[in-house]
């Protein structure tokens, strides 16, 4: 039931274990670890091809 | 002492509530708001928030209007300065379509409900006791919803028989010896829900008393018999002491210290903040503006957290040694795990690559730590 507007996501660095991403319309710092909720939905959304997860500058 | 008495004084306390951890539900006196004592929510904005710790209210489907305000207030049934969560709407919607929903929740983590014994023979029942009053009387549903294996759920009703009085309730759900069970994981076991509200599309699903697998929406909240508290500016709808235990009794409810509550709610989120927080790590310069910072967690979370910074940035500070501290341009947190994180801090301002230094918070900005379910 859980709703989440994610209308950004970006991998912090090379070690992809963070990504920055914009939900809800905050700023966030995910940690990429499955049972993160946010983390949960982004790749939910990825695997639906709804986000694709930008390169780290 | 006899042990006859032993057990006669044991039995005793259960009943006033002397014994710890039959609530299986954290901070259901309302007692924690880390976050803030007041969140607004709107349909265009915030739909979904926690308001006290670990409770949230959500807003489902596509509402139109609706917005209101879902506060820690200081009235309680029992308490002179007992804690509940109010929900109060300012714009009501003019009607509530087929698709929306509206409900007050608490997740509950798989790992905390083994002694259910879910999805076989041995599986217990459960009553959910709890305080309510609202300015809308009527039929309310709460339901049980569970997400491993096959999805199921359970609602059953209660009734508020009049406006703005505090009642007690008490709902017992039968086991669930279905569904393949819950996970013994970190991952959420159960949804508790009190709907405020609930369209035609998302009742009549045939959950309303007994557990089956999920079938979609109509099964949601199944039973929920009035809208009111969505479509009537002003209304009101609060709840204080909620408890989940296992049998088919509700008994008193547990109090446990705030100090206690507080340890539990810090497993899902934490923050750091001028009056709570202050100093909160120390490091090392990366590069000449670069501070990179060990923030360690006041409690081992449930799961690597979301980091983020609300307020205003730069009143997280760096420390500068010989010089004047300096605060952050920008921030980012990595490598987060359930006990610390790393916490990046540009300046814009040249120190030395090397040099030790120490962070802290300051005004209006806070460090957010969030491993809700």
């Amino acid at each position: 039931m859980d709703e989440m507007n994610i209308t950004s996501a970006q991998w912090v660095n090379a070690d992809q274990d963070t990504v920055k991403a914009v939900i809800d319309g905050d700023t966030l710092f995910v940690a990429a670890q499955a049972g993160n909720r946010h983390y949960d939905q982004i790749m939910l959304q990825v695997a639906a091809g709804d986000l694709t997860i930008a390169d780290a500058d | 002492m006899s042990r006859a008495r032993e057990f006669a004084d044991l039995a005793g306390s259960a009943d006033a509530g002397g014994l710890t951890g039959k609530n299986i539900l954290i901070n259901g006196g309302m007692t924690v708001a880390q976050r803030s004592t007041s969140t607004s929510m709107a349909h265009d904005g915030t739909t979904d928030a926690f308001g006290v710790d670990r409770f949230r209210i959500s807003m489902g489907g596509t509402h139109e209007q609706l917005d209101g305000t879902f506060a820690q207030v200081t009235d309680h049934p029992l308490s002179v300065n007992g804690k509940s969560s109010k929900w109060t709407t300012g714009t009501a919607e003019s009607s509530y379509d087929s698709d929306e929903y509206f409900y007050f929740a608490q997740l509950i983590e798989a790992q905390n409900l083994q002694h259910l014994n879910y999805g076989n023979s041995n599986a217990q029942s459960v009553t959910l006791s709890f305080y309510v009053k609202s300015s809308v009387t009527g039929t309310f549903a709460c339901n049980l919803y569970k997400e491993d294996s096959t999805t199921r759920v359970i609602n059953k009703t209660y009734v508020i028989s009049s406006a703005n009085t505090w009642e007690k309730k008490s709902i017992t759900f039968p086991a669930d010896t279905g569904g393949g069970g819950i996970a013994n994981d970190n991952g959420t076991g159960l949804y508790v829900s009190w709907h405020l509200a609930a369209g035609s599309g998302a009742v009549g699903g045939g959950s309303n008393g007994a557990w089956k697998n999920y079938g979609g929406l109509t099964d949601w909240a199944d039973g929920q018999a009035t809208n009111a508290v969505a479509t009537t500016a002003g209304a009101t709808w609060q709840v204080t002491d909620c408890q989940l235990e296992l049998g088919e009794q509700a008994t008193l409810f547990e109090h446990r210290s705030f100090g206690d509550e507080l340890q539990r709610c810090q497993r899902y989120y934490s923050q750091y903040d001028s009056t709570n927080g202050g100093w909160v790590g120390s490091g090392v310069f990366y590069d000449a503006d670069t501070a990179e910072i060990t923030v360690r967690l006041p409690q081992r979370m449930r799961a690597a957290p979301t980091v983020s910074v609300g307020g205003t940035e730069n009143h997280i500070v760096i420390q500068r040694a010989g010089t004047s501290n300096a605060g952050a341009s920008a921030t980012n947190a990595t490598q987060a795990t359930t006990v610390a994180y790393k916490f990046s801090v540009d300046t814009d301002a040249n120190s030395t690559q090397g040099f030790g230094t120490n962070m802290y918070i300051q005004n209006t900005s806070i460090l957010k730590q969030d491993a809700e379910l």
